[in-house]
């Protein structure tokens, strides 16, 4: 029986491995955990604020998996391109690591029922459902690039979750609770001993202690103001209910992240954010500025201010659109891309059948993973091979899976070279690690906390199916783990009482106050999180290099960012919650404005413009090869509620001169 | 496009506790109207927070009365069109209707196993324990890439 609102029932469970998040990172831990712990009398638990059917950001489904290595590449070419396309600072250990696994986890999807597009032997492509030979016996994807297969991928989401939740059994998943935060040891503060959350079903608060956490909740979106403001925010590009709390979360327990002033700018179809790369790499569509002329041409000697990485065969995804917010600025938008040359061109060669085929095709690349821009196409009659569509780079995003790579610092693995044994430079807290591997394969650096996905940062371009071999490199870590230390008991560090009260706070902020207004979202007693977030949205739009000032800032409206963030996060301790529905929204705005902060201090100590395109330090306006070729870190005292930034080494573990030649 | 529900199809899963769309939407978005206190329309469910919806048609997909379907956001999209998905079990229906009454329909794969058939681990070995530190997954799908170790400049 759960309790009532405002008084809810505690729900207290002790498990070794608890794994938090149900998207592709997860469901990947959750199939690989269950095989290495046959026997061990481990006790596992999956908790999703969602439901696994659907939840994480391949809800909706996906038109291509965008990572598969296949055998005519090297781990080594793969950790090239997520490097280059990231201005050179990645972890080439963490994308290598990912590149040789990630195929096993495609051939397994496809096992599944996954169906994946095929060319035959005259090269005619045919969609998955005609039985032709399977990846794994040699079967040839489509590629719509380099990376990229295509894939009927509607279901994509429902067939990994039920292989996921098959293997976990319906007793070890705990879906619709919302894990906000992570309890660290009473005898060691740089351990996690547990999580607590809530249930948005009933009332009831689950608090969980385990060896071992795989924290895996996904990137942060709307943390910025969105271009659409009324009922199109919710079509943000990345999924709208990826709020941050994998960063935060783990910022908090005082993992040291990484890279957080990374961020990702795509340039989509405009409103209705559809995806680009099909039309670009499969239709060989071009993008044009107002008068038809190709800005990637017409602006081509840009590239060459960023040396090498402008320079390479796929010059770094900011530096298109750098490129393109030149023509933006210069006022000669709006940006098109132009479909109707680019299916006039394919219609030359092909068959009737095929000229149908390919009509499908572009519609099911919408269909399959963002409806809303089909939606956007019917209402603006809007048929690809008569009408052109505009392109338009949108709010950024916080992620490390996508073209992204902010996140949390992992262990890698220790075969591929990674230094073990740097000096700590200034600045590094002597807890830390002194190299890029501290014993188990994704373990942050608090004893006990895993992540993948998004969560890792230094790597990028891992996407549905790197995420999901992310997964099961931290479920074998874990295993391990657990095994090395049967003797823990994890203790929490703060008592139940005060970790319920705390999760409840907004919920006791709206029943202490509600009567005293007449209206119940205006009283000076609370904020509503809708509030809260649109000034967090404010502050980072207009200050920290949002879309209102073009993305561009520079230390002094950093400054007063600052001030403005730290008001903010006080003020969110006065977030009401009528109902669960709304102590959901709450939390999940606390873990937006941690997100932001990290993301505006990063961008703050980072002298240069690494990522021109996504983010512009005026005052800085440059990228600084000699003294900013390096990773920025930092850790967050939950205490005293502050940032300590500071640099680590890169250094290369693939030559990436080969990308120049 | 929020997604809505059509009063006259809905059943509120036949006095369930809770409904499919409840069930399933990522964003916690749909609720059932027990008492018709926040809609008039008392065993219904509705879109709770229209302005948070990513427009996932995953409630769209899984009422088993094709109750729900999405108008377009408001603040972006001219009326009329509408894009109407059925969902069987190895494939999707859908239908597209343009503000200028142009209709398409498509057809498209989505599964080539029957639902709830993935037998996760059947055919697949136990997990080697000897090899826990070592790359690769409990079994190998002819997918390992072992990648040329001269590539690798410090090892």
């Amino acid at each position: 029986m759960a309790g009532e609102f405002g008084n809810p029932e505690v729900v207290e469970e002790e498990v070794d491995i608890l794994l938090i998040g149900g998207g592709m990172a997860c469901c990947g831990a959750a199939y690989e955990v269950m095989r290495w712990a046959e026997g061990t009398d481990l006790k596992i638990r999956l908790v999703d604020k969602a439901a696994m059917d659907r939840s994480g950001a391949v809800a909706m489904g996906l038109s291509a998996i965008n990572t598969y290595i296949g055998t005519e590449q090297d781990p080594a070419d793969y950790a090239r391109m997520v490097s280059n396309d990231l201005m050179g600072i990645t972890r080439d250990d963490l994308a290598y690591d990912v590149g040789r696994h990630v195929d096993e986890s495609v051939h397994l999807f496809e096992e599944w029922g996954l169906p994946i597009w095929k060319t035959d032997e005259n090269g005619e492509r045919f969609d998955g459902s005609k039985g032709m030979t399977p990846l794994k016996d040699g079967g040839k994807p489509v590629r719509s690039g380099k990376w990229q297969i295509m894939i009927n991928g509607e279901s994509y989401k429902w067939i990994v979750a039920e292989a996921a939740k098959k293997a976990l059994g319906t007793d070890n998943i705990q879906e619709r609770v919302f894990i906000v935060k992570l309890v660290n040891d009473k005898n060691d503060s740089n351990r996690v001993a547990g999580a607590v959350g809530f249930s948005v079903r009933e009332d009831k608060v689950f608090v969980y202690k385990a060896k071992a956490i795989l924290l895996a909740a996904g990137g942060c979106v709307n943390i910025f103001r969105p271009r659409s403001v009324g009922e199109g925010q919710g079509r943000a590009w990345y999924p709208v209910w990826n709020a941050g709390s994998t960063y935060a979360m783990a910022a908090e327990a005082g993992a040291e992240m990484t890279l957080m002033e990374n961020r990702f700018v795509p340039t989509r179809f405009k409103d209705g954010y559809g995806p680009v790369g099909a039309w670009f790499l499969l239709f060989k569509s071009q993008a044009t500025n107002a008068v038809g002329e190709i800005y990637m041409q017409r602006n081509k000697e840009m590239l060459d201010d960023y040396p090498p990485y402008g320079q390479a065969a796929v010059p770094a995804s900011c530096l298109r659109n750098h490129l393109m917010l030149k023509e933006m600025k210069e006022g000669r938008g709006p940006i098109w891309m132009d479909t109707v040359t680019a299916l006039a061109n394919l219609r030359e060669t092909l068959t009737p059948r095929e000229v149908k085929h390919l009509e499908a095709e572009a519609w099911e690349d919408f269909l399959d993973m963002c409806i809303g821009q089909c939606g956007i196409w019917v209402g603006e009659n809007i048929e690809p091979e008569k009408k052109n569509s505009e392109l338009m780079p949108t709010e950024p995003y916080l992620l490390g899976s996508h073209s992204g790579c902010c996140g949390i610092w992992v262990s890698g693995p220790t075969d591929v070279g990674a230094p073990t044994d740097e000096a700590l430079g200034e600045g590094i807290p002597e807890h830390l690690p002194k190299g890029w591997n501290w014993g188990y394969r994704a373990m942050t650096t608090v004893t006990g906390l895993w992540t993948a996905g998004d969560g890792v940062g230094a790597s990028g371009h891992k996407f549905s199916s790197g995420s999901h071999a992310e997964g099961r490199l931290a479920a074998k870590a874990m295993v391990k783990y657990c095994l090395d230390n049967k003797d823990l008991t994890p203790e929490l560090d703060t008592s139940v009482e005060d970790l319920v009260a705390e999760i409840y706070k907004p919920v006791r902020n709206y029943m202490e106050f509600k009567d005293y207004s007449t209206a119940i979202d205006i009283n000076p007693n609370y904020i509503t999180p809708r509030m809260l977030q649109f000034r967090l949205q404010k502050i980072m739009d207009e200050y920290v290099a949002g879309v209102a000032t073009y993305y561009t800032t520079n230390s002094h409206m950093l400054e007063v960012a600052g001030e403005k963030i730290d008001m903010l996060k006080e003020d969110a301790e006065k977030m009401r919650a009528k109902d669960l529905h709304e102590l959901l929204r709450a939390w999940e705005n606390y873990h937006r404005i941690i997100t932001a902060e990290a993301h505006m201090k990063h961008i703050e100590f980072r002298q240069e413009s690494r990522y021109p395109g996504f983010y512009y330090r005026m005052d800085k306006n440059f990228v600084d090869e000699e003294n900013w070729k390096c990773f920025v870190n930092s850790v967050y005292d939950k205490e005293t509620k502050k940032w300590t930034c500071f640099k680590r080494a890169h250094t290369d573990l693939v030559d990436k001169s080969k990308l120049f030649k | 496009m929020p997604t809505f529900v059509r009063t006259e199809k809905c059943d509120g899963c036949k006095g369930q506790d809770k409904t499919a769309c409840m069930y399933i939407c990522p964003h916690d978005l749909m609720k059932l109207d027990k008492d018709g206190s926040e809609t008039g329309h008392a065993m219904k469910a509705f879109n709770q927070e229209p302005d948070q919806c990513w427009e996932c048609y995953s409630c769209v997909k899984i009422c088993p009365q094709q109750a729900i379907e999405a108008r377009h956001y408001a603040d972006i999209v001219p009326l009329g069109g509408s894009v109407q998905p059925l969902r069987g079990s190895d494939s999707i229906m859908w239908t597209i209707k343009f503000r200028n009454g142009t209709l398409k329909r498509f057809k498209f794969p989505i599964r080539t196993t029957p639902e709830g058939s993935i037998d996760p681990y059947g055919g697949k070995p136990a997990a080697d324990m000897s090899k826990i530190e070592e790359p690769g997954f409990f079994v190998q799908c002819n997918g390992f890439r072992e990648g040329d170790r001269s590539e690798l400049i410090k090892v």
